[in-house]
Order: structure tokens, then C-alpha cells, then sequence
């Protein structure tokens, strides 16, 4: 498989579970695709849902948000919020015949090395089904 | 409930109110729309009684966002002396929003409200806003709507100013000189307790109301259905902002969009060349200015949860862009979501800054 056929996914990772579940992957020596380009934030509920509009609108195939599970959050009840905000975003993206499918929210701890890989995985297929961001030919954004 | 009935056209009804306020030092200064020159009005604050004269709290007209301008007045500290405030019911609703957000503060506020028949675009007083009176108080009679009202206000059905002190009945109002101010809240009392005049038991014009809000319905169902939001995409996206001169105008209008440091303002929204080289790399051209697919869809994503549908951004957009439309269209949306109406309650936390342990898992994995 070429560099060029992956898709591109967004991801950004939350510091305390998610980018540590997917140091672990990566200590444990497990394969995954290579499409994520990780963004380590400090918590999920750090990102913006600009953050994600303007990676879908530069033309990522993905974004995923991922952050620790519900009650495990850092500071306690940040990945609530996060749901909620990331509930509206997807809402208005299916209102405005974006394609919501390309946004996804994932709980992942820091000791589910194993999971990180098969949601990375899971994702990068179905990106591959949906085939290319569109918006990508969009020149006149 | 109680109700106030004074022998005068609406106006003036309102008018006596006041002065009789001021008279026995209920109030200390008067917010409301007044006259400001031969063809235009505006809002304005009044101290002096003998201004009164010049407020016209009914005419058909929306020149800024009552909510917004409370919110200047009031966000660092509450007004000092009682204000009795005029406004329409989707600028209370705004105010009361910008109060949940910390953008203003209610103490002090004597809110005189009235069931509203909606206003015509701010560039009617262009042509002289007197010249639409005779047909808009006529279709208040009637119960029809009027065609050339804004639309926000043709679709809208949350006309009835349900958190106002005190209000003054006007759904199929006749031209008879005789209006009704109900007295709603326990404030309300306190105003008006040693006030001489007729108190009568009195209610809502209900089944004018439910007539009313059956035809706005429908009205709305056409408009949001003649408006295929749901299937723009970002073909639909780019056709539909293509012609966006990112003044943000609407922005500015919008009584929600509230942030003093908006990020579509900020220089980190600039291109800078190496941003501006990468896309044109990636794309082979650029649109300037750029972004105005982000920034309307990025502005829909932070204000659709709050937005109270006042209409204020279509009517200040030069290039036409329908924006109350496609945000009112997809922030009702939201809403249902949440099972939220931006400023029904005081005591309603906004969606966004509150949470259920236990809730959206389709949306999680």
C-alpha cells in the first residue's frame, strides 16, 4: 500500500490516557496503519470544535477525538463536556450535509494500548471506504 | 392576573406608564426605542421625563439588539438606580442568555414587553418607516403576516414575552384606544402598587396567540423546507458564502456572539505566507478573503445553542446571505438536542456548560 492511498486522520490525543494508551501500542511493539497524525492535548475537552472544523475543511480524510474514559477524566469531568460539545458538532455537520462519518469521538485509557490500534484501525477502513475528503477539490473555499 | 387598563393607543399607554414610574420615583431613567430624527430610530437610554415623548416602544423596527446594548450597559456592574426597560421578547431572551453567560446583569431592571407582531428590515427607515404603520397595525387586527416583515419574525413562535414584568396585550389588538398591561411577576406589583387607575382581571389574548403561532409554524415549515440545508454540503457551503465579504457584520449584530476576543478577529486567523504557500501548494489557488466557510460554520457551532432567533444577522449582512435561516434552520436543531429554548429560564443552564454523567453514548465509543 502506498503513503497516498491511506487517508489522513486528525487525532488529538488527551495527555493523561489516550496519547499514553498510544505510547503503550508503540512500546508494545503493535502494528497499526500509519494515517493519524497525533496532536497531544492537554485534556479532549481542550478541543475546540473549530479545531475540528478547520482540520475537516483543510482537507483531513478524519478526526478523531479521543480522551479518557467517562469518570476517569484528569480533572475530573472534562470528557463530559467534551461528549456534549462533540454531540453538537456532529449535529450540526449531518444538519449542513457534511459528512458526519468522518468525525469520531473514542475512549481510550492509558493501559488499552491494544484498543488505541484497533479504533485507529477501524477508523482508517472505514475512512477508506468513504474514499477521499471531497473537500479537498474544493478549491474556492 | 392583574392588569393595568389605560384609555390610550398602545404607545401612550406605555408612555403614562412610565412617567407615572418616574412621578413617584419608581424608576430613575427609561430604556427604550425612541424617535431619534425625522425618519430614524434607535434606542435610547432617557433620564429626563419630559424626553419621554419621544419613545415609541411599538414601532415596527429592530435597529439593534435590545440584549446586547442591556449587556454593554450592565456586564461590569448592575445600573445603580431602577430602569424600566422596553424591549421585545427575543431581546429579553437574548439578555437573559448574555446573563447565564456573565455578559450582564439583570438587577435594577424593570423588563414592559408586549406579545410581538415582529419588525421590518432596519432599511425601511430608509423610505420612512411611517409609511408601513397603517398596514401593520391592520394585519395585527386580523391575525395575518405580514409579507414584507423580516423573516425571522414571520417564522417566529416565541413572540410571547413570558419572562417580562409587565405586559401589554397586542395580538389582534383593534385600534381602539383602550390597552391592557398585565401585570406578570411579584416586580412587576412592587412597580406599580401605590399606582392610581383601573386594575382589572385580565389574561393573555390566548386563542389569538395559538392562531397566530399555528400560522408562523407553517410559515416556518415552508421557509425551513424551501431551504435544503441538510443537503448544502460544502458545495452548497461555498455557493451559499461565496458571496461573504467577511465583514462580520453578523457577527457583530448577533446579541449571543458575545466574545471580545473572537478568534475570526484575531490575528492567529490571519494567513500567514507560509499558511497562504502550503494551500496554494495543496490547492493551487486561494479565495480572499479566505476562510468564510470556517467562519460562518465555525460561528454556527458556537452561538446555534444560544441563538434566539431575533433575525439581526440577515438584516445586517450586505451581500444578502440568508444566515438567520441556515442558523435558526440548524440551531433548532441543536436545541431539540438539548431540549433547550435560549432564554426560557433564568435558572436554565445553557447545554454547553453543564453535563449529564449518563448521556449522547451514540455519539462515544
Amino acid at each position: 500500500m502506498t503513503e497516498d492511498s491511506l487517508p489522513r486522520i486528525v487525532g488529538f490525543l488527551c495527555k493523561w490516557c489516550s496519547y499514553a494508551g498510544a505510547d503503550l501500542a508503540g512500546v508494545s511493539r503493535l502494528k497499526m496503519p500509519a494515517s493519524l497524525v497525533p496532536i497531544r492535548v492537554m485534556c479532549s475537552s481542550r478541543v475546540n470544535p473549530l479545531f475540528v472544523l478547520k482540520a475537516f475543511l483543510s482537507g483531513a480524510d478524519g478526526i478523531l477525538v479521543t480522551g479518557c474514559h467517562p469518570g476517569d477524566c484528569h480533572y475530573q469531568d472534562g470528557n463530559y463536556y467534551t461528549r456534549r460539545r462533540f454531540a453538537l458538532t456532529q449535529k450540526i455537520f449531518k444538519e449542513l450535509g457534511l459528512e458526519a462519518d468522518r468525525i469520531r469521538l473514542s475512549w481510550i485509557s492509558a493501559s488499552e494500548g491494544k484498543r488505541f490500534v484497533d479504533v485507529v484501525t477501524e477508523f482508517t477502513e472505514n475512512l477508506k471506504t468513504m474514499g477521499k475528503n471531497s473537500i479537498k477539490a474544493e478549491i474556492f473555499l | 392576573m392583574k392588569a393595568l387598563k389605560i384609555s390610550k393607543l398602545p404607545d401612550d399607554a406605555i408612555r403614562e406608564l412610565l412617567l407615572s414610574l418616574f412621578e413617584r420615583k419608581k424608576i430613575g431613567g427609561v430604556f427604550a426605542l425612541a424617535k431619534t430624527n425625522t425618519h430614524n430610530y434607535a434606542y435610547a437610554l432617557i433620564t429626563n421625563k419630559e424626553l419621554l415623548k419621544n419613545i415609541t416602544p411599538t414601532i415596527p423596527l429592530m435597529p439593534a439588539n435590545a440584549g446586547k446594548l442591556l449587556s454593554r450597559l450592565t456586564m461590569i456592574e448592575p445600573v445603580s438606580t431602577p430602569i424600566a426597560v422596553v424591549v421585545r421578547p427575543c431581546e429579553l431572551r437574548a439578555l437573559f442568555e448574555l446573563v447565564k453567560l456573565e455578559q450582564a446583569k439583570l438587577d435594577n431592571l424593570l423588563f414592559v414587553s408586549f406579545t410581538c407582531s415582529g419588525v421590518y428590515p432596519t432599511r425601511f427607515m430608509i423610505d420612512g418607516i411611517e409609511n408601513k404603520l397603517k398596514a401593520y397595525w391592520e394585519n395585527i387586527r386580523t391575525g395575518q403576516i405580514l409579507q414584507d416583515l423580516r423573516e425571522s419574525c414571520r417564522i417566529c413562535e416565541n413572540f410571547v414575552p413570558d419572562n417580562a414584568d409587565i405586559i401589554l396585550t397586542l395580538m389582534g389588538k383593534d385600534n381602539s384606544n383602550e390597552s391592557i398591561l398585565l401585570i406578570k411577576t411579584e416586580k412587576g406589583k412592587n412597580f406599580l402598587e401605590d399606582k392610581s387607575g383601573q386594575l382589572i382581571e385580565a389574561d393573555l389574548e390566548l386563542k389569538k396567540i395559538e392562531n397566530m403561532r399555528s400560522k408562523r409554524i407553517d410559515e416556518k415549515k415552508r421557509v425551513f423546507a424551501d431551504l435544503k440545508t441538510e443537503d448544502f454540503g460544502i458545495k452548497g457551503l461555498t455557493e451559499i458564502f461565496g458571496r461573504c465579504i467577511n465583514c462580520h457584520a453578523c457577527s457583530k449584530a448577533c446579541p449571543v456572539c458575545y466574545c471580545k476576543l473572537c478568534y475570526f478577529e484575531s490575528s492567529e486567523s490571519e494567513y500567514s505566507s507560509s499558511t497562504l504557500e502550503k494551500e496554494l501548494n495543496k490547492r493551487g489557488a486561494v479565495r480572499l478573503p479566505t476562510d468564510t466557510v470556517f467562519y460562518h460554520v465555525g460561528r454556527l457551532i458556537h452561538v446555534g445553542i444560544t441563538c434566539v432567533g431575533c433575525g439581526m444577522c440577515s438584516d445586517a449582512c450586505p451581500t444578502s446571505i440568508p444566515v438567520f435561516t441556515i442558523f435558526n434552520k440548524t440551531a433548532e436543531h441543536v436545541q431539540q438536542l438539548f431540549d433547550y429554548i435560549p432564554g426560557r429560564k433564568i435558572d436554565e443552564q445553557i447545554p454547553l456548560s453543564t453535563f449529564n454523567k449518563k448521556e449522547f453514548e451514540e455519539v462515544e465509543d
